[in-house]
């Protein structure tokens, strides 16, 4: 039998998440492509440091996605709204990192995205996901704005739940680049 | 949910009704729809006038080709026209057809009332518009306009290093990259729909082995879009940040890799062949049938041919890719896989000659365009196997007889099916028969156009004529071979103004077809010519692959046998 | 080939058989055909049957593949490297110290004694293709990248062949001329190509020419104070047919042209008109026409 036509949010947003992999899929390529090839410049091991506390913030966001999630399908919107503002919040902090990082990277160790191969892939990969990073922000804050107005209730749940699958697909991309970058090829 | 429509929703009514309201109604109204079949009328035409304007672009590549040493056009023109040929016909003409024909008709086939995302839906069709508005702007745009520099020259596939800022100065390639970029994102949001239809809006009844094995075609087309789009999308981004940023992906003065370029384009491009064959193989196995008036031989095992040409097709990509000098292994490797392909390729053939076999064929044109369908399709796949030999491709790979395969395969196998099912259709849309003379006028001028063009463009290729060149010194003995394959286009060009004739007359002076003209099987036939807006009254339930064989034939219905 | 005829002819007749014999007649009645849905012992026998002949095309391309990548080069192969440029060929003899361009000269072989040509592939720009079709499949030339091919012609002649990889405005004139030389004709053509070039004193007004314009900037003449690496190398200019690559016939009124107006026999290449006056031109192409 079909599945429900209440499920088309998920395997929407399942489809989406696909085409979204492909294209990072490629940029993970090319970085481990072009690893060691570069020919001049600052190499991984020299300039780049594991960044744990943005990290952890995002993968705790992910967490708190999901309590907002189960709080808002129990019908409790005060808990639903303060949970996701804290994901908003952790979502923040991890691109204010990420700016910190890109700003001594620039400035002090003289790495632009047109140094050398290693410049280029680095800065479009972290720079892509910092992108979905900002989409998706942008889209938690309306949510919240519509929490703050009252305008988001129970029946919203399902999606809700859909809205935070593309969350949960950013953090899982941070999962793949942080171990490539970070470890596998510095 | 709120209803998109305005007020004055107006009725998807019979050709006379329509004429009476203001033209500027008509038009907003189409404008801001996001039903299912209006929207795919919409994604054809726009396919259409782009299969048109590129078809203008090729003739007047073979007008130049036509004798050696011409000078109708510059090198500089030619190089432009086959790129924007190549480009047009690909992502504004045969893609929107596609799409075209699966936004139409798989909501209707699935006893759905519109797709799972209307909205969605439309945005997908005004960006994939949008996309091919930006890319023929760059055809008018100046020096001074925002400098568009005149449109791309770099082919279709945009070599790197060709497109890097040193070799391609100006802005010309950005609208190549920008153009395809845009519409790409149409195209997941499409596909995206096209599979949620499909796996949540079946009817009751309608298990996933009981869908027509149009829709089947076309979820793994949906999946094949979502997985191989972006490959391009990436590269494109890239090719960006290269131009833009002063980014170093394809730079090889930097250390950059101009192959890197090829294989991301190639995992992109051979999927993307098949997302057009696919939809082309969908319209055979529907009108086959219904014309030798027998069922589909060997319904599952099309499915899982198609299936799993789906997945070998993601693994296929650098046949393209032969004379990069790559290594033994890697060369051995795609030979292998290229020629898997074919198996279950060539079982598709089989099963619908075996369609055909025992059965009582009714020669309409749309059946004559099918015939014409599975014999060059045959022809063009062994081309394809030997092409898939890479010794074979050293010699005539980027050769006219690679020219010659692959407009075999999307004339001589996607067009005629596109052609069949308009035949096929056109009176379910339209609510009107299309005329039968008009229509083997087309077919007959259109298929002899089609072998003077692309039998003999083979022998050119085989004598060493590379692609790509804007003319030829007449020693070379290429010229008689090349004047017959221009002199193919006159007739093809006469063969699609005449049903492009039959289209329009046919709108006013076709006979009335009533809900199922052809006696056929499949669900969109037990609704009104044209579909009411709402497509059915109430939701069918189904059970068994042919719901209408079922209530024609109450004594023997189908779904004893499954 | 065979085989894929043999497919051909198999199938189409198949296709034809059923298109003509299964028609509806006039005098059908109108009951339906037997509706048979399928039959999985004929399903498997055209499964089985089609992968056994892929397996066969698969094993005979590989035997050729890794011939033809893998071979071994016997000691006596000549080495040639060919750098493609935007829009003609340079060729560089390592082994005999000189550089040519736009026509490849190599020793006949024969099967008893083979002396194959081992060329080395190079590119200063974009993507080329080294294709002479009666010679060997082709193999791209690609920036950044060294690919290696061989030649192992049996019969002495001249083969023409051209770029095979979209390379911008002129690729359609990047022609390749290979002059397959008896062992005696390419002992000849090496020594003339290793000598330095003609200094003949008629010419000496357009030496001054070529010398004191931008000519040397982008072209190499050996012996005099021209070396530039940009465009092809000249020094034995005359020991060719044709110029630019093919486009044209190595005659003086070709060479006035091109010095004139490059455009005119290869519209948007990369060589400029040299605004040079009547009589500089004049002498310059006189001059050229010295270097054998």
């Amino acid at each position: 039998m079909p599945l429900s036509a209440n499920l088309r949010g998920k395997v929407g947003m399942w489809c989406l998440i696909i085409a979204e992999s492909a294209i990072f899929s490629i940029f993970v390529v090319a970085y481990l492509y072009y690893a060691g090839k570069s020919l001049s410049g600052p190499t991984p091991a020299q300039v780049l440091d594991v960044p744990y506390l943005t990290s952890i913030c995002l993968f705790s966001s992910s967490l708190t996605i999901l309590l907002a999630e189960k709080a808002l399908h129990r019908g409790n919107v005060k808990r639903f709204g303060f949970f996701w503002f804290l994901t908003i919040a952790l979502g923040v902090i991890f691109l204010i990192g990420t700016g910190r990082e890109w700003y001594r990277l620039i400035y002090k160790d003289g790495l632009t995205i047109s140094t050398n191969l290693f410049g280029t892939t680095f800065y479009s990969l972290v720079g892509l996901h910092a992108f979905h990073v900002t989409v998706g922000l942008i889209g938690l804050t309306i949510i919240w704005l519509l929490t703050l107005f009252g305008a988001v209730k129970q029946e919203h749940s399902e999606r809700i739940n859909v809205f935070a699958m593309y969350w949960h697909f950013v953090d899982a991309i941070w999962v793949v680049v942080l171990s490539v970058v970070y470890f596998i090829t510095r | 949910m709120f209803d998109a429509q305005p007020m004055s929703r107006p009725m998807v009514t019979t050709p006379e009704r329509e004429s009476s309201r203001p033209l500027v109604q008509v038009l907003h109204d189409w404008m801001v729809t996001v039903d299912h079949k209006r929207l795919g009328l919409m994604y054809f035409s726009y396919g259409i006038l782009f299969l048109v304007i590129g078809g203008v672009e090729a003739s007047i590549m073979r007008a130049q080709l036509a004798v050696a040493n011409n000078h109708l056009v510059s090198p500089e023109v030619f190089n432009r026209l086959f790129t924007m040929h190549g480009t047009t016909m690909i992502f504004f003409a045969a893609m929107p057809i596609v799409f075209g024909f699966a936004n139409y008709l798989v909501p209707l086939m699935i006893g759905a009332r519109d797709m799972a995302f209307p909205r969605l839906n439309a945005w997908g069709f005004w960006m994939s518009a949008l996309g091919g508005i930006i890319l023929y702007f760059s055809f008018i745009g100046g020096f001074g306009l925002y400098g568009a520099g005149s449109a791309p020259d770099v082919g279709w596939f945009a070599y790197a290093p060709l497109t890097s800022p040193a070799f391609s100065v100006g802005h010309s390639t950005d609208y190549w990259i920008v153009g395809i970029l845009v519409s790409g994102f149409g195209s997941i949001a499409t596909a995206l729909n096209v599979m949620t239809t499909i796996l949540c809006l079946r009817c009751p009844g309608m298990k996933l082995n009981r869908m027509p094995l149009f829709v089947w075609m076309n979820t793994v087309m949906a999946a094949l879009v979502l997985v191989a789009i972006g490959p391009l999308t990436a590269a494109q981004l890239m090719l960006l940040i290269d131009r833009y940023l002063g980014g170093h992906f394809f730079d090889t003065q930097a250390g950059g890799s101009a192959v890197i370029w090829m294989h991301f384009f190639w995992i992109f491009g051979h999927p993307e062949v098949y997302i057009l064959v696919l939809p082309a193989f969908a319209i055979v196995s529907e009108v086959i049938p219904v014309f030798s008036r027998k069922p589909i031989f060997g319904y599952s095992i099309m499915v899982a041919a198609t299936v799993s040409i789906g997945f070998i097709s993601l693994g296929v990509w650098a046949h393209h890719m032969f004379t990069v000098g790559m290594t033994s292994y890697a060369n051995a490797f795609f030979v292998a896989s290229t020629a898997a392909i074919a198996v279950p390729t060539g079982i598709k053939i089989f099963n619908w000659v075996g369609t055909m076999w025992g059965g009582k064929i009714i020669y309409k044109v749309a059946m004559l365009f099918c015939v014409a369908f599975l014999c060059q399709f045959l022809i063009a796949g062994l081309t394809g196997i030997m092409l898939a030999s890479a010794p074979f491709d050293w010699q005539l790979g980027n050769s006219y007889f690679v020219v010659a395969h692959f407009h075999y395969v999307i004339l001589g196998g996607i067009v005629m099916a596109v052609f069949a099912g308009t035949y096929y259709w056109y009176p379910k849309v339209v609510g009107k028969m299309m005329n039968e003379t008009l229509g083997k006028w087309h077919f007959w001028l259109f298929v002899i156009g089609f072998h003077l063009t692309f039998d003999f463009m083979h022998v050119p290729g085989l004598l060493g004529m590379p692609r790509r060149i804007y003319t030829y010194e007449a020693s070379r003995g290429w010229e008689v071979w090349n004047l017959i394959v221009s002199i193919g286009v006159i007739f093809q060009a006469v063969g699609v103004l005449i049903w492009a004739a039959n289209v329009i007359w046919s709108y006013y002076k076709g006979e009335i077809a009533g809900n199922d003209p052809w006696d056929a099987w499949t669900l969109e036939w037990h609704t009104t010519s044209p579909p009411p807006d709402y497509n059915y009254a109430e939701i069918p339930v189904i059970r068994s692959r042919r719901p209408l064989w079922d209530l024609k034939h109450p004594e023997d219905p189908d779904w004893k046998y499954e | 080939m065979a085989i894929c005829l043999g497919i051909f002819v198999v199938v189409f007749s198949l296709i034809v058989y059923a298109a003509v014999k299964y028609r509806k007649r006039p005098t059908d009645d109108n009951h339906e055909p037997p509706q048979i849905y399928g039959s999985n012992q004929v399903e498997l026998a055209w499964t089985v049957i089609p992968i056994l002949i892929v397996v066969v095309l698969f094993l005979a391309a590989a035997r050729v593949i890794h011939a033809v990548e893998d071979a071994q080069f016997p000691a006596n192969a000549i080495e040639v490297t060919a750098i493609g440029h935007q829009f003609w060929w340079e060729f560089q003899y390592p082994g005999y110290g000189f550089v040519t361009a736009n026509e490849l000269h190599v020793p006949v072989s024969d099967a008893a004694h083979p002396t194959p040509t081992h060329i080395i592939l190079l590119s200063a720009d974009t993507d080329h293709s080294f294709w002479v079709p009666q010679l060997a499949g082709k193999i791209d030339l690609i920036p950044n990248r060294r690919n290696e091919m061989w030649i192992d012609p049996h019969d002495v002649g001249h083969y023409v062949g051209q770029c095979a990889q979209y390379c911008g405005t002129q690729h359609a004139k990047m022609l390749l001329n290979v002059m397959v030389d008896s062992p005696e004709d390419f002992e000849k053509w090496t020594q003339q190509q290793k000598t330095p070039a003609v200094m003949s004193q008629q010419v000496v007004t357009g030496r001054k020419v070529f010398e004191t314009n931008a000519c040397m900037n982008c072209h190499t003449i050996s012996g005099t104070t021209a070396n530039g690496k940009f465009g092809p190398d000249l020094t034995h200019l005359m020991s060719r047919s044709t110029i630019a690559s093919g486009a044209a016939p190595n005659t003086q009124q070709n060479l006035l042209l091109w010095v004139k107006e490059p455009d005119a026999i290869k519209p948007g290449c990369l060589m400029p008109a040299m605004q040079l006056d009547e009589q500089d031109t004049n002498a310059v192409v006189a001059y050229l026409m010295s270097l054998n």
